[in-house]
């Protein structure tokens, strides 16, 4: 059985329609995107079930998700809050912007907030460096820039991100 | 009309509608090739105009597009939208704001190799734009501008976006390619060139976003309009993304061959606090630093001229260092980078930028010698023309220009002292 | 004829194929340019950088085309700005490589250092130290001291498992990829992969088992430094205490070549200790790769339970005796004997089934052979005659199989027509269900279990050919050169007899019987089935009475009693029994003499492969004191019964055999010895290129002379069919698995996660027909035995049949209706067989 099939028949079809049909495998990537959406990271089965539908080994899979820094295989917190603080960042306050942050919602890089709901993570230059400080929120198979952030406004974005996840779950329940 | 001709959005409000973009000629060039161009003529056009790449490497786009065999089928044009070097962020810009020009040029480029399907390679985190250009794509095959027998030509061209997932190394066009197929993206020996054997091993043109952007108008007002802006030899505009301590940052379209100094000052508004500009990095991370002297302030950004130098324009990606800033930090910081962007293929840019890394950490934490610093610019000497593919290459070029030009910084570290 | 370019190298002219990369054409000349990523079986990738080498190419005016010459009338050369990699740059016409300028030594000498600033340099406990490339070449052009912090170095985890087979040491890891591309590109199980990237990629594997390939041991010959090792191997013994043996691999019919290394040892008493199996080069048979059978296989030799004394029995017991008073017995019973039933295997040496033949003819026994496999008559007369070579084949040749998983029977061959497909040849795979084969294949059929005469005849001439064949019989029949293997996939005897006649008549019609490349290969279910047959050995239809009325059996290297309860009862039946074995097998039990033998691995012999190729074994270890090689075993009983046959030399009894065997007329131990050069160049000196394994010195084998007797195959009318299935019933289809349980597999217990188990292998509906499901145990009921199984479902199995693995209780020889109930519904009285 093919969960991820089952889950995601119509847009599996159209990830596989865009590629020359002998050439399945340049499927992986956006179906490792497409699995990653739900639960937040590639579990052993999507990997498995991509692996069935590109033809490929589970092996083949699971290379592509430990090159690419876009794909987790391990769960560690919904929203991967992610500051550039590459070179031009860094000119504009971008590591002091880190600090702060971190120490506001009291967290380190790499650790997930209490509630599991974030994880605070350094990158590299994401194409904003006009616009430093500036982070991305990649999380529910989204990904959102947030630019020219001072720690109050970045704050407030994590806020109104924590509400719409509360929402979400009370309407799940 | 637009005094702008890639960064029109900043004068047609929602240029990214398609109606807006029709109103204002949109798609008329590419009717234009298709009804009534031949492949060839479209080739010597691109050349005739001179339009070079602006994806890093400056190529002529015509002279990339005539080594397509035409005995070797399918072909398919990719567009180069990794957009991964720190201090460029133009290629985003056009996406974001002027859509249809990009894809446009995609498809006339897409025609004049005559590709079926052609590819826009985004970087994973231009998630938005991907969602964006799909929808911009799905607009075009209901107006008619892409699909079966185009205008009622024999001609069918489908465009499809291939989203990254976070590899600065999928911005190298072998490497790209890889990561469409479905494998890692390290980069591919060459020869064969991807213009012979590319995606699925068929001939394949990668051009950058900006460079297919500069079709439309060509191919609406000719060569010789085109090679009315620009200089001689790097013809037409090009988009300089500004950034690091420089007062006003972001994306300036001047011609090619405009002075530095009237990027950095009239543009963008000097240097914040009225600090002194110090060097200049004119690619990029992957920039030989220009040390920011009156003559260098007064250089055309043109290919040759900044060549001269010592450096190159690379894609214009002009990072702007004043005096607060230590070469040996921002060595650390380029490092970093490549060390993290390395694909891992080709051992002396794997273990260089590791070990360059390291002994960088040393210097900016306080715990290296002079010697170090020796140690520094021999490695990074010593992985010099012998990586595989350019990146290596480009992790070099800030340390050992830096360790050149600004060896105080490193030394000051090294003595002990701060920034 | 590719077309040949000249260049110079190092000052030296070398005339080379367009195409050949520079390494390679150095190499040619012995030159060596160190290499890491590169190796010669594998695609060119260009990753170390080690090779870097100055390239110079002449200059050519722009103008007219013509080359620019110096005063002195040389023509001009021009070099790059950069060193070029010689692995990834073919040769062209007057192309100047310098391998040992400052420039070139200079470079070599930073790759290396970059290599090592990361490499743990525990030399002194690991275990590539003395074979390993990369300390080799450190020696030679590395750095003398290392000015990378040693506190800075990376660690990583060491003696990781990928499974349960191959070890990493991540440390160690130089990220070559050649493992990687191995397992990818040359065996098509792509199982391990890199994960991370830059610094941290790492090796690893995500399959289930844990690297899952039956071919992961050469990735430990191939690895450039101590990264991967064998969990056989590991920590077993520093490279340079070891002695090598040259032998041949016995388990199945492709007889690839190995050695043997071993060392003496405290453990067994001073003497020399099997320490692991490597590959040995020959071109023609298994190039430089083995499977992980061969490799890992050979435990069985060195085992507890080898048996040491000749044993009579006396009362109810067994009891040790001398070999003169065993002897004496067994040819006092052996002249008696009204009927002697001689019973061999398919495991014995050339020479010791040639004298258990002339004792058994000298009394006018029957000399049977112990298989389910027919037509080594036919092999002999239409099989692969010399000049022929797998690796030859190309463009324009056409393989077909019939009935076989090559990748589970004969796994070297299966990788072999693999290339040969990638070459250009047509492969036509013909099976009931899906085998590894068929992806690689032109044209694949698929045939219902019991039709494969049908499936074949189509394709003979003048045969009435269905429209959705057309395509594949021409292309059959269009080859310049066709190869016809056939197997026992679902065949018994009868049914593999069918095939064998028709597949011979198939080759026999193309009009190109004793060209190279044409011929008929069988699939055999041992290393030298072919030699049995070529012997005079001859499998029987009723085994069972032609056992059970024999006044003596004599029974070599079989265990009738434990493949079949039939057969044991039939072995019971024997008056007589006399056994040589390696072990106490349930036959030996039940025997009235047995002869303690030598494995494989103590002696000297001959084989015969599935192509038709002798090939020589060397002793590798000390046999037990007490047991003799079964050839002498025979001799003994010849010579107490007034025949000549040598019981002393292995190589003088094949000069026996060969006065009286025409098709190995000229065959001797020297000639079997004889080695011309191969390509790759490959060994010991040669480690950083090929790798680890063994360059061949003692033997390339000699391939026989067809079989003349001026008979014509004639096709079988039909196939042997399949018997009806009964109501609730199924058909048990026997197939072969490479990982079997047989006594010469059992004692590797590393093995024991990948055998084959006791299942029934079920199209999902069959199941479902029958009422039964996943996992379910079921009892199997078929004449007069009951053997409890598990059910395994498996889409690629035919609605209607159940496969079964042979050796895994299962007695089924041949297609079989049997009664499948499920185990809750049944009483307890229908006991097991033997678990
Ligand atoms: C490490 C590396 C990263 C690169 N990244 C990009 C990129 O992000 N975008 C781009 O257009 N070209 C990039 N390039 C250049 C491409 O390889 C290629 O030359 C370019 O896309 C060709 O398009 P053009 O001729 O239109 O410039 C990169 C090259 C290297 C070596
Ligand atoms: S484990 Fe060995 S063969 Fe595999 S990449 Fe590492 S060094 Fe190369
Ligand atoms: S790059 Fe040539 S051997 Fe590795």
């Amino acid at each position: 059985m093919n969960e991820l099939l089952a889950k995601y028949p119509k847009e599996i079809k159209a990830i596989l329609a865009k590629y020359p049909p002998e050439f399945k495998r340049s499927a992986v990537m956006p179906l490792l995107h497409l699995a990653q959406g739900d639960p937040g990271y590639i579990t052993p089965q999507a990997m498995q079930d991509i692996a069935d539908i590109c033809g490929i080994s589970i092996t083949e899979v699971g290379s592509i998700v430990g090159f690419y820094t876009l794909y987790y295989d391990k769960p560690l917190g919904r929203y991967h809050i992610q500051v550039c603080t590459d070179m031009p960042c860094a000119l504009r306050g971008a590591d002091k912007f880190l600090k702060e942050l971190c120490e506001r919602l009291g967290v380190k890089v790499g650790e997930p907030t209490a509630d599991g709901l974030f994880v605070i993570e350094e990158v590299m230059c994401l194409a904003a460096c006009h616009r430093a400080p500036m982070f991305q929120v990649h999380g529910d198979g989204d990904l959102v820039y947030h630019e020219h952030q001072t720690v109050d406004t970045a704050l407030a974005v994590l806020d109104a991100v924590r509400q719409k996840a509360a929402v979400e779950k009370e309407a799940k329940a | 009309m637009s005094e702008f001709i890639l960064l029109r959005h900043r004068d047609i409000p929602d240029l990214d509608q398609l109606k807006v973009y029709l109103k204002n000629g949109g798609f008329e060039a590419w009717k234009k090739v298709v009804t009534s161009m031949e492949p060839v003529e479209l080739i010597q056009l691109a050349k005739d105009s001179g339009l070079r790449g602006r994806g890093g490497a400056g190529f002529p786009t015509g002279m990339k597009w005539s080594f397509v065999p035409n005995n070797l089928w399918p072909h398919y044009v990719v567009a180069n939208a990794d957009e991964s070097e720190p201090g460029t962020f133009k290629d985003r810009e056009i996406m974001e704001s002027n859509p249809f020009q990009f894809l446009e040029g995609l498809m006339i480029a897409s025609y004049a190799v005559q590709a079926q399907n052609s590819y826009a390679y985004l970087r994973g985190e231009f998630w938005q734009i991907g969602l964006k250009l799909n929808q911009k794509i799905a607009e075009l095959e209901k107006a008619g501008f892409l699909g079966d027998n185009l205008f009622g030509t024999q001609y069918s061209l489908r465009l499809h976006v291939h989203m990254g997932a976070g590899a600065y190394i999928c911005g190298e066009e072998t490497a790209l390619l890889e990561s469409i197929e479905g494998k890692l993206g390290q980069p591919r020996l060459r020869p064969p060139f991807p213009a012979v054997a590319g995606l699925y091993a068929s001939p394949t043109v990668i051009n950058n976003v900006e460079t297919l952007t500069n079709l439309p108008p060509i191919v609406q007002n000719g060569a010789t309009w085109f090679r009315e802006h620009g200089t001689e030899k790097s013809p037409g505009v090009k988009i300089f993304s500004l950034s690091g301590c420089v007062n006003n940052p972001g994306n300036y379209e001047l011609p090619l061959g405009a002075p530095f100094r009237k990027l950095i000052y009239e543009l963008g508004g000097g240097i914040p606090e009225g600090r002194t500009i110090k060097a200049i990095m004119a690619a990029g991370a992957s920039s030989a630093l220009i040390p920011a002297t009156e003559a260098a302030l007064d250089t055309p950004m043109d290919y040759e001229s900044v060549a001269n130098l010592g450096a190159s324009l690379g894609s214009a990606s002009v990072i702007i260092l004043d005096e607060s800033v230590s070469m040996s930090w921002l060595a650390q910081k380029t490092t970093h980078f490549f060390k993290h962007e390395s694909c891992g293929k080709c051992t002396p840019c794997r273990e260089g930028t590791y070990w360059m890394a390291h002994i960088l950490d040393r210097i900016e934490d306080g715990g290296a010698s002079a010697k170090d610093v020796d140690l520094l610019f021999t490695v990074a000497r010593q992985m010099q023309n012998k990586c595989l593919c350019a990146l290596g290459e480009f992790s070099t070029m800030p340390v050992v220009s830096s360790l050149e030009k600004f060896r105080r910084d490193f030394l000051a570290r090294v003595d002990g002292q701060t920034r | 004829m590719p077309k040949m370019v000249t260049l110079t190298i190092d000052n030296h002219p070398v005339t080379v194929p367009q195409g050949t990369v520079v390494v390679d054409a150095a190499k040619k000349i012995g030159v060596d340019i160190p290499v890491f990523c590169y190796h010669p079986k594998m695609e060119p990738v260009g990753m170390c950088r080690l090779c870097l080498v100055e390239i110079g190419r002449p200059m050519v005016d722009r103008a007219t085309g013509q080359p620019l010459m110096n005063e002195d009338g040389t023509p001009k050369v021009q070099f790059g700005p950069k060193l070029e990699t010689g692995c990834t740059t073919p040769v062209s016409e007057g192309m100047v490589v310098h391998t040992q300028t400052d420039g070139v030594t200079a470079a070599r000498k930073d790759i290396l250092e970059f290599l090592l600033t990361s490499h743990p340099l525990d030399c002194p406990i690991c275990d590539k130290g003395g074979e390993c490339p990369l300390q080799n070449l450190t020696m030679r052009h590395g750095p003398g001291n290392s000015r990378f912090l040693f506190d800075e170095k990376q660690h990583l985890g060491k003696n990781i498992p990928l499974g349960e087979l191959i070890y990493l040491d991540r440390e160690r890891c130089i990220q070559c990829a050649r493992c990687v591309r191995f397992q990818s590109d040359v065996v098509d199980d792509p199982v391990i992969g890199f994960y991370n990237r830059g610094r941290k990629l790492e090796i690893m594997s995500n399959s289930n088992p844990g690297f899952d390939s039956i071919f992961s041991g050469n990735t430990t010959d191939i690895c450039p430094v101590g990264a991967l090792t064998t969990a056989d191997f590991r920590f077993g013994a520093r490279p340079w205490e070891l002695k090598s043996a040259a032998s041949i691999c016995t388990h199945c019919p492709v007889g690839c070549n190995l050695t043997i290394n071993v060392r003496r040892e405290a453990k067994s008493g001073g003497d020399v200790a099997i320490k692991r199996i490597m590959p040995r080069q020959n071109e023609s048979v298994n190039e430089i790769w083995i499977c992980d059978k061969g490799r890992m296989a050979y435990h069985y030799a060195e085992s507890k339970e080898r048996l040491t004394s000749p044993l009579v029995r006396k009362g109810a017991d067994l009891q040790p005796v001398s070999w003169d008073e065993a002897l004496d017995l067994a040819a006092e019973k052996i002249r008696s004997a009204g009927q002697l039933v001689t019973l061999a295997g398919g495991r014995l040496s050339n020479e010791d089934l040639f004298n258990l033949a002339q004792v058994t003819q000298k009394v006018n026994g029957r000399a049977l052979l112990h298989t389910h496999m027919a037509g080594g008559d036919l092999v002999a007369r239409y099989g692969l005659p010399e000049g022929s070579d797998l690796g030859a084949l190309g463009k324009g040749d056409a393989i077909l199989v019939i009935a076989s998983d090559l990748h589970q029977e004969a796994p070297v061959w299966w990788l072999r027509l693999k290339q040969a497909a990638k070459r250009g040849a047509e492969l036509i795979v013909l099976n009931p269900r899906e085998t590894r084969l068929d992806k690689f294949a032109g044209h694949v059929v698929r045939y219902p279990y019991g039709q494969e005469v049908e499936t074949l005849s189509v394709f003979l001439p003048g045969a009435q050919v269905p429209e959705a064949l057309q395509a594949v019989v021409s292309a059959f029949q269009a080859a310049e050169n066709a190869v016809v293997f056939y197997g026992s996939e679902g065949l018994g005897l009868d049914g593999s007899q069918a095939v064998a006649q028709t597949a011979a008549a198939l080759v026999f019609s193309r009009g190109k019987t004793g060209q190279p490349n044409n011929g008929l290969v069988a699939v055999w279910p041992n290393g030298n089935t072919q030699g049995a047959w070529d012997m005079g050995f001859k499998p029987s239809a009723d085994l069972a009475s032609a056992v059970r009325t024999a006044d003596v059996l004599w029974a070599a290297a079989v265990d009738p009693a434990s493949d079949d309860p039939a057969l044991a009862e039939a072995v019971d039946g024997a008056r007589f029994v006399i056994v040589q074995e390696l072990f106490l097998s349930e036959t030996a039990r039940r025997a009235d003499i047995v002869f303690p033998a030598q494995s494989f691995a103590e002696r000297e012999g001959t084989v015969t492969s599935g192509e038709l190729r002798v090939q020589r074994y060397y002793p590798a270890i000390r046999p037990d004191a007490n047991t003799r090689p079964d050839f002498a075993i025979s001799a003994q009983i010849g010579l107490r019964l007034g025949l000549k046959l040598e019981a002393h030399l292995s190589s003088l009894a094949l000069l026996r055999a060969v006065e009286k065997v025409p098709t190995y007329a000229g065959l001797s131990y020297q000639r079997l010895a004889e080695v011309t050069e191969q390509w790759p160049i490959f060994g010991r000196k040669d480690m950083y290129y090929g790798g680890t394994g063994y360059a061949n010195s003692q033997g390339l084998g000699v391939k026989l002379a067809l079989a003349a007797d001026g008979i014509n195959p004639h096709a079988a009318k039909e196939s042997a069919g399949m018997p009806p299935a009964a109501v609730n019933g199924l058909v048990l289809v026997p197939v072969t698995r490479l990982f079997d349980r047989g006594a010469t597999v059992m004692p590797s217990t590393l093995l024991h996660q990948r055998l084959a188990d006791k299942v029934l292998q079920l199209h999902p509906r069959t199941a479902e027909k029958l009422g039964l499901n996943a996992d379910s145990d079921v009892l199997v009921a078929a004449n007069n035995w009951t053997v409890e199984a598990r059910i395994q479902l498996d889409e690629n199995v035919p609605v209607g049949v159940a496969l079964v693995p042979r050796s895994t209780g299962f007695p089924v020889t041949a297609p079989l209706a049997a009664a499948v109930t499920s185990r809750v519904a049944v009483p307890e009285v229908y006991g097991g067989l033997r678990s």
